[in-house]
């Protein structure tokens, strides 16, 4: 492995949660591995690998991405958020809330992804008018084997209510 | 992890041609959503890379002093559908945007490498057909703009020589002034798939008549193409009836699919004509009743 860098290996500064951090990665890794392996945070799943099911969905800069085709060395200079950020003292966010309250959890393994690109759709569209099938395209990139959507559905409609 | 050889990344574009100069089988790596997904399933050719991923001096949507209108090669989905230019002057690039994948698949896919992995069912490509987009390729000997109909080579093959970087599309003003135009995707499912075929036109109008008309498909031949029969008999028709019909029999003497796993030829050759019969009814829509007014009235 060679290029501009240190065997194979950069320094790259970013926030995680909200928590500042310098940290020494491969750069062949995705930032899904460097979330996972690296910083211990397994609330991110893998499901594809390959951009399909978005259940490895993160915030980067508040922009939501498939963390699994996202470069580590990416990150560098930027804020991520994912799901282990999103409850605040022990509360869930109003976004999670509305999950548990509506029943749009089941197995849980898409429930991390699906988190993040709710809250990535909610904070684009507060106090808009939104329909039904903006929500579902809004969503089109993550996919639940258990629910059928429906549930999610209303939970994101009900996270959208101010 | 991705199975690399080699990882630079480029500060400039500048940097990025010495650095593709150097390192003579190595590729640009942009959004990385073909590239790594490659790189995934272990094919090989993507292993030495040079990224110029995120690089802010290409990544803007504007207009030159002279009316031209330039978008960077580097300009994500999700930037084409929210730029407001865009919106306003060319809302068929948008249509075409709002067509790719997902959500996270537009915020990281660019339009740049949309065109230049070469694949026939990129959805922005019929739209740049249709436009005479004229690509700005920077190399070792300078800058050269090559109309996007002779920038596809054939399937998976564009005229990108060692040391090329796609810097922008460049959209002059008699190329999207005064025009009106529709991207219509048809594909099994709704989102996250890959067009079965898309199919963009571009017209104008004047005194109840085509003035100007364009039509182009993706998924219609081995690369993406234009349709010159169809745009020839259109030309100077009155809008009426009689036209759609005219479109849907003359397009199948310009198109050359073929049968995948995911459609027989026979049935895109059905979608070809609906398509093209739907795409050019909506940019006609959007010709006689201009941003502000309802759609899907008929006309
Ligand atoms: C889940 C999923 C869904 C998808 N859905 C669609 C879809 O609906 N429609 C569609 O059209 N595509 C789709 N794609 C394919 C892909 O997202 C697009 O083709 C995308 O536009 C590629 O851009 P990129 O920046 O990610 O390319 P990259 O992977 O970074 O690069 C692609 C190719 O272009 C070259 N390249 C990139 N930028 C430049 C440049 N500036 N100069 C010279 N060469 C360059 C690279 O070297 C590489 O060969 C999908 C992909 C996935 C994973
Ligand atoms: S694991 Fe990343 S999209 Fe499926
Ligand atoms: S709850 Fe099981 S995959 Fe969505």
């Amino acid at each position: 492995m060679t290029g501009q860098n240190d065997n194979g290996f950069t320094r790259i500064q970013c926030t995680v949660n909200g928590v500042p951090r310098s940290l020494f990665i491969d750069v062949r890794k995705s930032l899904l591995e460097l979330l996972r392996q690296d910083l211990g945070l397994t609330g991110t799943k893998e499901g594809c690998g390959v951009g399909e099911c978005g259940a490895c969905s993160v915030l980067v800069d508040e922009v939501l991405v498939d963390s699994c085709i996202y470069l580590a060395v990416w990150v560098d200079g930027k804020a991520i958020r994912t799901v282990e950020g999103e409850a605040r003292d022990g509360r869930l966010s109003p976004v999670q809330q509305a999950y548990v309250e509506e029943g749009a959890v089941q197995c849980g393994f898409c429930t991390p992804g699906f988190i993040m690109a709710s809250t990535s759709f909610v904070e684009k569209h507060q106090g808009q008018e939104v329909s039904a099938d903006q929500i579902r395209k809004g969503h089109a990139g993550n996919l639940c084997r258990c629910t059928g959507y429906q549930n999610i559905l209303k939970a994101v409609e009900k996270s959208l209510k101010p | 992890m991705f199975d690399l050889q080699t990882y630079h990344k480029a500060g400039s574009v500048e940097e990025a041609i010495a650095l593709l100069a150097a390192n003579p089988d190595s590729r640009l790596l942009a959004g990385g959503t073909d590239i790594l997904i490659k790189l995934r399933h272990g094919k090989s050719g993507f292993a030495e890379l040079i990224d110029i991923h995120g690089l802010a001096e290409l990544r803007s949507i504007r207009k030159d002093a002279e009316e031209n209108i330039l978008i960077g090669s580097g300009t994500t989905f999700t930037d084409i559908i929210e730029s407001k230019l865009l919106q306003r002057s060319i809302p068929m690039l948008c249509d075409a945007a709002q067509s790719v994948g997902g959500p996270q698949i537009r915020n990281m896919a660019t339009i740049g490498g949309n065109i230049c992995n070469g694949v026939t069912s990129a959805d922005s490509a019929p739209g740049l057909f249709g436009l005479n987009a004229l690509l700005q390729i920077h190399g070792p000997d300078g800058l050269r703009e090559v109309p996007v109909a002779e920038f596809y080579l054939g399937p998976g093959k564009v005229d990108l020589r060692r040391g090329d970087v796609l810097v922008a599309f460049k959209i002059t003003p008699e190329n999207y002034a005064g025009s009106f135009g529709y991207y219509y995707k048809y594909a099994m499912r709704d989102a996250m798939d890959i067009a079965t075929i898309g199919c963009a036109v571009s017209l104008k109008t004047a005194a109840s008549k085509v003035s100007d008309y364009r039509i182009a498909f993706g998924v219609a031949g081995p690369t993406p193409i234009r349709c010159p029969k169809t745009e020839q008999a259109v030309l100077g028709r009155e809008l009426s009836a009689e036209l759609f019909d005219c479109i849907a029999e003359v397009v199948i003497g310009d198109v050359n699919p073929r049968t995948s796993w995911r459609a027989a030829k026979d049935f895109r050759l059905n979608i070809i004509q609906e398509l093209a019969k739907r795409a050019t009814h909506k940019a006609l829509q959007r010709a006689l009743h201009p941003a502000g007014q309802k759609e899907g009235e008929t006309i």
